[in-house]
């Protein structure tokens, strides 16, 4: 079924505003409707948290500090199908910690935003420092197949729209949706303008229907609240579509797993988001994402400046990842160069889908991507 | 003619998953005639769950809404459930694997926070679903099939446990005290705050063909004999008390904040 939407006036007043990247997305949660928190504090995420505490005190929303990042993915299941739009905000180690429940909400078609500000890992890491290490976790972390969708913001514009767009996906897809930024982005500080208006997108609702299948093409269900009387059987173990469990029926389980797949991979063609600078007429594209893409963007106009044919693609939308987007960036080019402040992740995905050669340039010291990392003139000297 | 609890089960999934002599089918129908005596609608219930047997109490039989959720974490998921709408009345029902052992954690913060949650632990010292093993709850010495020589882990007393975590309400019953378990479920849904039961309900399955107690009339004989009210057991000389345990309210909110009251 399809979503409703709906267009409303900006919690904030239209303007530009000067703020740091994790607080310009608790700013796009209130003005997407966001009304209920549930969260714990880490670094470099904590901001969002404060952030929107205060602003919820102001617009009137639900707060909760939880025990754990267990507890805060368990909460927000709960408060979305009570019938909130629903948030949490993490890093790495929290994120490892909420897998379980995020597997649980893609297995129920919860919809939730869970920011992911990431560090440098593995495990505690260094805290205070960028990394795109998350990467594969988000979509493949809790276990059993399911999609997710996930979102790369590379500025502080970015962190307040795309958290809006965030929750107007997770809403219209019912599924756990990611705003995946890095701490670059999430500790930066720029403007951004907010306008007088937000689309907003209403999860499909409708009275007497199965909430977990209901034949439809786009493979959407509708979703009916806690209260409405309805009598919801909601489980994390395999249902038909009235909620029922038949953990022994391998035809339910096979429509199940692959609705929950497909739901996502049919729609992802009005899901892909992506942006590409200086394109036409290129021997080698960089492909890259979050804050590393501004320093990619760096590199490719100095490589210019030199008369070296190279442009700059970058993926927002990271899952589904957009292909066919990406093959026709390539098209004809000499090589592919995926700098990533992580050992190599992207560059799998980006590899799988062209014939030409990927070269990953992986920096894991902790910084932000330097220009000069990607250097490239070495590559280019060879060929 | 229908049984007098019908409208509130969803009679299709019948009959129950629970093994002949499960104590759950008792707590099953001690949660239902409370909510009957209240008068309570079901739909204004939202029952949560985790997992194990006793989460299947609810889910799927009750003809209300249902969360059954990921193992140890149903009072995470009721908080966020009932913070989003306070008109819920949302009460937890699960086991004592789930509820004091993985989600041990979530119980005593929930507790802590006295949000409105009825939690009911179905207590049975034993992980059943899975194949009787060791929980935190097993008493010294019992069999279970991680402990073949006898448990030497001392068991979490979890009235103490939540009591000592700030909840409003705390009472232990057995299902062989079902008139007082009715009761007492009655003064939990009531209570405006965390309300707990620890509800004692045997596994002839798991724990009693484990113990040398395989008959389940000789283990609800046995909840008769070790189960003392907490008046009788208080006025007992200490060596006098050996394993027998109290039954009660150790609890009981404050008459004026509570509507029961
Ligand atoms: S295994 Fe034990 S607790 Fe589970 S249904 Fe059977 S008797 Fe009841």
């Amino acid at each position: 079924m399809k979503y409703t939407t709906e267009t409303i006036p900006s919690a904030l007043k239209p303007g530009d505003y000067f703020m740091m990247g994790d607080e310009a997305s608790a700013e796009g949660a209130v003005a997407a409707g966001c009304r209920f928190f549930a969260g714990y504090p880490i670094t470099p995420t904590s901001e969002l948290m404060v952030h929107i505490v205060k602003r919820f005190e102001e617009v009137g929303g639900k707060f909760i500090q939880m025990e754990d990042e267990i507890g805060s993915v368990g909460a927000m299941v709960g408060a979305s199908w009570a019938g909130g739009k629903v948030m949490t905000a993490t890093s790495g180690p929290g994120l490892s910690l909420m897998m379980e429940n995020i597997g649980y909400a893609a297995m129920t078609e919860t919809p939730m935003v869970i920011v992911d500000i990431q560090r440098a890992g593995p495990s505690t890491g260094q805290a205070t420092r960028p990394g795109s290490g998350d990467i594969l976790q988000v979509k493949y972390g809790s276990h059993g197949d399911y999609e997710i969708i996930a979102l790369s913001p590379w500025s502080v514009q970015e962190m307040y729209d795309l958290t809006i767009e965030a929750f107007n996906l997770a809403e219209a897809y019912r599924a756990p949706v990611f705003l995946l930024a890095d701490e670059g982005v999430g500790h930066l500080r720029e403007n951004f303008t907010v306008k007088g208006e937000v689309e907003v997108y209403h999860r499909p609702k409708a009275k007497g229907l199965p909430p977990f299948d209901t034949g439809d093409e786009d493979m959407i269900p509708p979703m009916p609240a806690f209260g409405e009387g309805e009598k919801l059987l909601i489980t994390g173990s395999t249902h038909d579509e009235w909620g029922y469990r038949k953990t022994q029926v391998s035809a339910v389980h096979d429509r199940l797993v692959k609705r929950l797949v497909n739901k996502i991979r049919v729609n992802a063609g009005k899901i892909h988001r992506w942006e590409a600078h200086f394109i036409e007429d290129i021997e080698y594209l960089v492909v890259a994402y979050g804050i590393s893409a501004r320093a990619a963007l760096k590199t490719v106009m100095d490589l210019r400046k030199e008369g070296i044919k190279i442009g700059l693609w970058r993926p927002i939308t990271i899952w589904p990842f957009p292909e066919e987007a990406l093959k026709e960036a390539a098209e004809g080019v000499k090589a592919v160069i995926v700098p990533e402040m992580n050992h190599g992740q992207l560059v799998r995905e980006v590899e799988r889908h062209l014939s030409v050669p990927v070269h990953p340039i992986a920096q894991v010291d902790g910084e932000i991507m330097r220009p000069e990392t990607i250097d490239i003139r070495y590559l280019i000297l060879d060929i | 003619m229908n049984h007098p609890l019908e409208k509130y089960l969803r009679m299709e999934v019948f009959p129950s998953p629970f093994c002949s002599g499960c104590g759950h089918g008792i707590l099953l129908s001690a949660v239902l005639r409370a909510i009957d005596g209240l008068g309570y609608s079901m739909d204004d219930m939202l029952f949560v769950s985790g997992i194990g047997c006793a989460a299947w109490i609810p889910s799927p039989h009750f003809a209300a809404d249902t969360l059954h959720t990921t193992h140890g974490r149903a009072v995470a998921f009721a908080t966020g459930a009932k913070l989003q709408n306070p008109n819920l009345k949302v009460m937890v029902i699960s086991g004592d694997g789930d509820i004091a052992a993985i989600g041990g954690n979530h119980l005593i913060h929930a507790a802590r926070r006295n949000i409105d949650l009825t939690v009911i632990c179905a207590n049975n010292s034993v992980y059943g679903m899975t194949g009787g093993q060791l929980a935190p709850t097993t008493p010294l010495e019992c069999f279970t099939s991680t402990s073949p020589s006898g448990n030497t882990e001392p068991p979490f007393d979890l009235c103490k446990l939540v009591e000592g975590a700030g909840a409003g309400y705390v009472a232990r019953f057995t299902v062989a005290h079902i008139h007082m378990l009715i009761k007492s479920i009655k003064a939990a849904l009531e209570y405006e705050g965390f309300s707990f039961i620890e509800a004692v309900s045997p596994c002839p399955t798991q724990f009693g063909r484990m113990n040398a107690v395989p008959s389940p009339v000789d283990l609800i004989n046995m909840l008769k004999k070790d189960f003392v009210s907490m008046a009788k057991y208080n006025k007992m000389p200490l060596e006098e008390r050996g394993s027998l345990k109290p039954i009660g309210e150790f609890v009981k909110p404050d008459v004026r904040k509570s509507k029961a009251g």
